[in-house]
This record gives C-alpha cells, sequence and structure tokens, in this order.
C-alpha cells in the first residue's frame, strides 16, 4: 500500500520535508445522504518521521485534519540523509516510507 | 460418496471458519494498542480549556506575537484550511493546533525533535467559520496566538 508520497529537500543546512498521505480521515460525524447512517470514524491519530534512532517529528491528529493530510516541517540536515515517515490510524491501519534527502 | 464429500466440505469451511476468527481476534487487540499512547481524552474534549489541560497540563496561555500562525482570512471551502504554525521560542517543545468553532476543537498536536525547527504546516477541516488557535509549549510555559479564518459556503467568497 503506497499512501505516502515524501519529498525532503536540503536548501543550505535546513530540510524541508513534505508529505502527502493518502487517507479518507473520516471523523465519524458524517452522515451517508441516502441513508442518514453516519460514517464510520477513520482518521490518522499518529504521525512519525525519523531519520535513524532519532525522532525528527512526531505528530497525534484528530479528525480535524483534511482527507488526504499534507504535512511540511524543517529540519536541520543535509543532502543524502535517509528519512522514514510513517502512520497509524484509528482500525489499526499503517503504513511507512522511507526517502533520501535531495 | 456423496455424504463423504459434503463433510469434507464441511470440514474445509470450519477450517477457513476458525482462521478468520483468529484473525478478527488479533485485528481487535491492534487498535487499542495503537491508541494507547494517543491522548484520546484531549482529541475528544468539546471545550479548548479541557483540551489545552489534558495536552499541556494547563489552560493558561500567554498571547505573544512569537508564535506564528498563517491561515486564509477567508476560506472558501471549510474542508482544507492551509495552516501554518510556527515558534520563534527557543526550546518549544510542543505546539498544538486548535479551532475554536469546531466541536472537537484540538485538530493536531506536534512534538518536533532535536534539531527539527518549530514548524508545520497542514491543512484542517473548519466546520464554520471562527478563530485558529496556534499553542507553542516552551520553558513550561503556554503561549499563543489566533488568527480568523471566515468560512463561506457556496464559494461566492463574500
Amino acid at each position: 500500500m503506497a499512501s505516502i508520497k515524501l519529498k525532503a529537500k536540503a536548501k543550505k543546512d535546513i530540510v524541508s520535508v513534505k508529505c502527502l498521505i493518502n487517507h479518507p480521515m473520516e471523523t465519524g460525524l458524517r452522515k451517508v445522504k441516502e441513508t442518514g447512517k453516519l460514517v464510520p470514524a477513520h482518521y490518522i491519530t499518529e504521525v512519525t518521521c525519523t531519520k535513524g534512532d532519532a525522532t525528527l517529528l512526531s505528530s497525534n491528529w484528530s479528525g480535524g485534519v483534511s482527507a488526504n493530510p499534507y504535512l511540511e516541517f524543517h529540519y536541520a540536515g543535509a543532502k543524502g540523509d535517509e528519512i522514514t515517515l510513517s502512520w497509524k490510524d484509528n482500525k489499526g491501519g499503517s503504513d511507512t516510507k522511507t526517502a533520501k534527502v535531495r | 460418496m456423496n455424504t463423504n464429500l459434503k463433510r469434507r466440505v464441511f470440514l474445509k469451511g470450519s477450517v477457513a471458519a476458525s482462521t478468520i476468527g483468529v484473525a478478527v481476534a488479533a485485528g481487535l487487540v491492534t487498535p487499542s494498542a495503537v491508541l494507547a499512547a494517543w491522548p484520546e481524552k484531549a482529541f475528544t474534549s468539546k471545550k479548548i480549556p479541557d483540551a489545552m489541560s489534558e495536552i499541556f497540563g494547563s489552560d493558561v496561555s500567554e498571547n505573544s506575537e512569537d508564535v506564528k500562525i498563517t491561515a486564509p482570512p477567508i476560506a472558501e471551502n471549510g474542508s482544507t484550511v492551509s495552516i501554518t504554525i510556527e515558534s520563534m521560542i527557543p526550546n518549544t517543545e510542543m505546539m498544538a493546533i486548535l479551532a475554536a468553532a469546531n466541536g472537537t476543537p484540538l485538530v493536531a498536536t506536534f512534538t518536533p525533535g532535536e534539531g527539527t525547527k518549530a514548524y508545520a504546516r497542514t491543512r484542517i477541516k473548519l466546520g464554520k467559520s471562527g478563530d485558529v488557535i496556534a499553542v507553542a509549549k516552551a520553558g513550561g510555559k503556554l503561549y499563543s496566538n489566533r488568527a480568523g479564518v471566515k468560512v463561506t459556503i457556496g464559494g461566492c467568497g463574500g
């Protein structure tokens, strides 16, 4: 399952990490128009980005983050770093992606 | 012969069913384990002070221009509102985005690791017009700043 698009680019000694995750991010409050039934909650709760053993960013989310979430952050690093981003959702789903800083 | 065949089908079926049962049981165990580290109480709080107490241990924050929040003044579509938060305060340990008008205000928290800038950009959902609040925790104190976002439905830009 390739749900993550991960790009990291170094400019001087700052690396900007941009990622897009394919995920419905259902809050559990939305109703299906035809049936009036609630769509069960299904959203990402945890997003973590690491470089080797070091955690670059850990983030907790609620269903308030938009569908197909976008995340950008910056860290002090260099070209050639290998970073890994992973997410977990409330239904036990998860995915991981590794990218090299360009 | 006929009964024998049926018996085989029955046996096969039962084996398959039990495997599914095990898989479901395993599946049921994982979500709770995942949620253990996730502050459920904070994310389900309906009031901003409650959510802040759960996540930061306090709901008293100082208004600060060093916490920057960039949000569009008018959002034509409340389901994707681009928000950038940045803290200029040294040693920022944690940041959070709260949407005042949402049913459950706490949207996301960010904990930067060493060497990571206290900066995050993401897209959030806004139920209706209201303030989006950025909170940063540094040195045991809370700093916040807010930006008003007007959500227009229908996309007339008004």
